[in-house]
């Protein structure tokens, strides 16, 4: 795909909910290659956006087109087979399976594997180095064989991922990722978000302003559904109306003093 | 394309296979299983444990006309396969069908007709009758996977009741209260009037029906249809397209239960309204339910207890047999969420 597209990009992007609009004629265009911040207060529209992005809500109205292709109206499984994968805000498995038989079915997602019923699930195996490299890339090698309900919260974050990195997206969107982690998780987080953003690009929703500091290169700030600023984090971060809509007029009164 | 992925697995590092392997076989056993369905996709069975219980099931099978009256022996062989065939849904599937009968009452008169009207040998009627029944669930199940939970209990059995009254009101075909009377029993001249004998010339459909439900829960096709049964907002957005999926299960259970049913017809020469009654989806949930919902054996050996009891009660001469099922399946939600086969597998396997 020619390189002057957005990887992903939004025109007009609208949702409705009974006269409601969560998300009101939102312009968004994320450059092939670059880490984009979607931030807000509560109930900017972060998770209607993420979800309209995703496939998982249809949009009133407006388009989405992933580099350059439009994509509006398709399904959930549409937007991952056209490579933008995801992962959930509310840790999102199958409580039953494995880790390893979690990436296992992500690897195989894009085979016709999955539907020869009259296989043996002893095939599955070809996926197993692949998806024991993509374990141990989020620190979970010694885990593959635990279920999914039987992992610690930090671990099942660090499964997301692995999850939405196994279907080899060129855009990857992070539902909040460090969402009620520990310190500790944050940092090997971010570390692992760094590290493989290389070749991919990354949309993340994220309430953890250093998160966003340390990996977004640039940040769109929502507001009632709204794009409010967008811009480098440097220069939303100092600018007048982001810090009102975080901490109300007072605040900017006092950063001025 | 399958033959490059393979080339490409066997060159990837065998250590990394070892582990893994080693890791699933340990796995299981740690795990612990709450109140979900037991574990699917792998298994903590050991092998000779499992050939052991495959062999005695398939002595039990063989001796079973011996045992009971052969009428009983053909009733367990088609309920097990009905409620095997419920069992992909409810258990492996995470869809609670409440209009089963439509595809064993379908495929109970598509089957009778056949053998009716075009004096085909049996197993090709019965192999009818639940092709019949696979086209009649491609509609109903095109409609139903769209909805969830109760909704989709509800459409399904909105259709079978549908069915029930078409097959009431079409009276030149399927005789409505009359029934199917005489459904001939036809295989290459050989008699098979006796009960006895007919049997052992279902038990190669009643063996090749449960074989293909059990080969499909332990397929990748399977391992899909557990992944959607527990989260199916994570399957699509891993790619995997949940109606379709969820359809051909239901296609798949259909056909099993039209073996069940075209089965049935023959071994009882007479098809009745009965086969397409609610009552008749709502006693393959309870077999189900009684067995032990996401195992295989569960559905089978429910239905062989459900249909012993009911045997053993209309010839004691007691009429509210449903009364005494009732009561064991109100028991059973409330006392053995497993079922029989999942609480003794659990308590076996704690010991």
């Amino acid at each position: 795909m020619s390189s002057d597209h957005p990887a992903l990009r939004a025109r007009g992007l609208t949702k409705e909910f009974r006269g409601f609009r969560a998300v009101d004629g939102v312009d968004l265009a994320v450059a092939a290659g670059s880490v984009h911040a979607l931030v807000g207060p509560n109930g900017a529209g972060k998770t209607t956006l993420f979800n309209l992005l995703t496939g998982f809500l249809p949009p009133t109205a407006g388009r989405i087109e992933v580099a350059g292709v439009d994509v509006t109206g398709l399904a959930p499984e549409g937007f991952a087979r056209r490579g933008v994968a995801r992962s959930f805000q509310i840790t999102s498995l199958f409580g039953q399976l494995t880790a390893l038989e979690h990436v296992e079915l992500a690897l195989q997602s894009g085979s016709s594997l999955g539907w020869k019923f009259w296989r043996s699930a002893k095939l599955m195996r070809r996926y197993t180095p692949r998806a024991m490299e993509l374990l141990d890339m989020v620190g979970l090698a010694d885990l593959a064989g635990t279920t999914a309900d039987a992992l610690a919260y930090g671990r099942k974050r660090a499964l997301e991922l692995a999850l939405a990195l196994a279907l080899e997206p060129s855009v990857l969107l992070l539902d909040e990722p460090t969402a009620g982690m520990g310190l500790e998780d944050v940092d090997r987080t971010v570390a692992l978000i760094a590290a493989i953003r290389t070749g991919r690009t990354v949309v993340m929703v994220e309430h953890n302003m250093s998160v966003v500091g340390a990996l977004a290169d640039r940040v769109t700030v929502l507001q009632s559904g709204r794009v409010l600023v967008e811009g480098p984090y440097d220069e939303v971060r100092a600018d007048d109306r982001v810090i009102t809509a975080y901490l109300g007029e007072g605040a900017v009164r006092a950063a001025r003093r | 394309m399958s033959g490059v992925e393979q080339t490409t697995a066997a060159a990837g590092s065998v250590a990394v296979e070892d582990q893994a392997a080693g890791v699933r076989a340990q796995a299981r056993a740690t795990a612990p299983s709450g109140d979900t369905p037991a574990p699917v996709g792998g298994t903590i069975v050991p092998r000779w444990l499992r050939w052991t219980l495959a062999g005695a099931a398939a002595l039990v099978a063989l001796w079973l006309p011996n045992g009971l009256y052969p009428t009983v022996a053909v009733d367990i062989a088609c309920w097990a396969l009905f409620a095997v065939a419920v069992d992909l849904l409810l258990g492996y599937t995470g869809l609670m069908s409440f209009g089963h009968a439509a595809f064993w009452g379908t495929a109970a008169y598509a089957t009778g007709l056949a053998a009716i009207h075009w004096g085909l040998p049996f197993p090709l009627a019965v192999l009818l009758g639940a092709l019949a029944a696979v086209v009649l669930a491609v509609p109903v199940g095109y409609l139903a996977v769209k909805r969830v939970g109760i909704y989709f209990a509800m459409v399904t059995l909105a259709f079978a009741q549908m069915v029930y009254y078409i097959a009431n009101q079409w009276r030149s075909v399927t005789q409505g209260e009359n029934g199917l009377q005489r459904v001939p029993r036809e295989l290459f001249g050989l008699d098979l009037s006796d009960e006895y004998y007919f049997y052992y010339a279902a038990l190669p459909i009643v063996a090749g029906g449960l074989f293909l439900v059990w080969r499909t829960v332990h397929s990748p096709f399977g391992r899909v249809l557990v992944a959607i049964r527990d989260n199916p907002a994570r399957a699509r957005a891993l790619g995997y397209p949940v109606h379709r999926y969820k359809l051909a299960a239901f296609l798949l259970s259909a056909f099993t239960a039209g073996l069940g049913g075209g089965l049935f017809a023959i071994g009882h020469r007479f098809v009745s309204l009965d086969v397409l009654h609610w009552t008749t989806s709502g006693k393959a949930v309870i077999i189900v339910v009684l067995g032990g919902i996401g195992t295989l054996w569960g559905p089978v050996v429910g239905a062989a207890g459900v249909t012993r009891l009911e045997d053993w009660l209309s010839f004691a001469g007691f009429e509210q047999i449903g009364l005494v099922t009732g009561a064991i399946f109100v028991l059973t939600v409330l006392i053995f969420r497993r079922g029989l086969w999942g609480t003794l597998t659990h308590w076996l396997r704690r010991r």
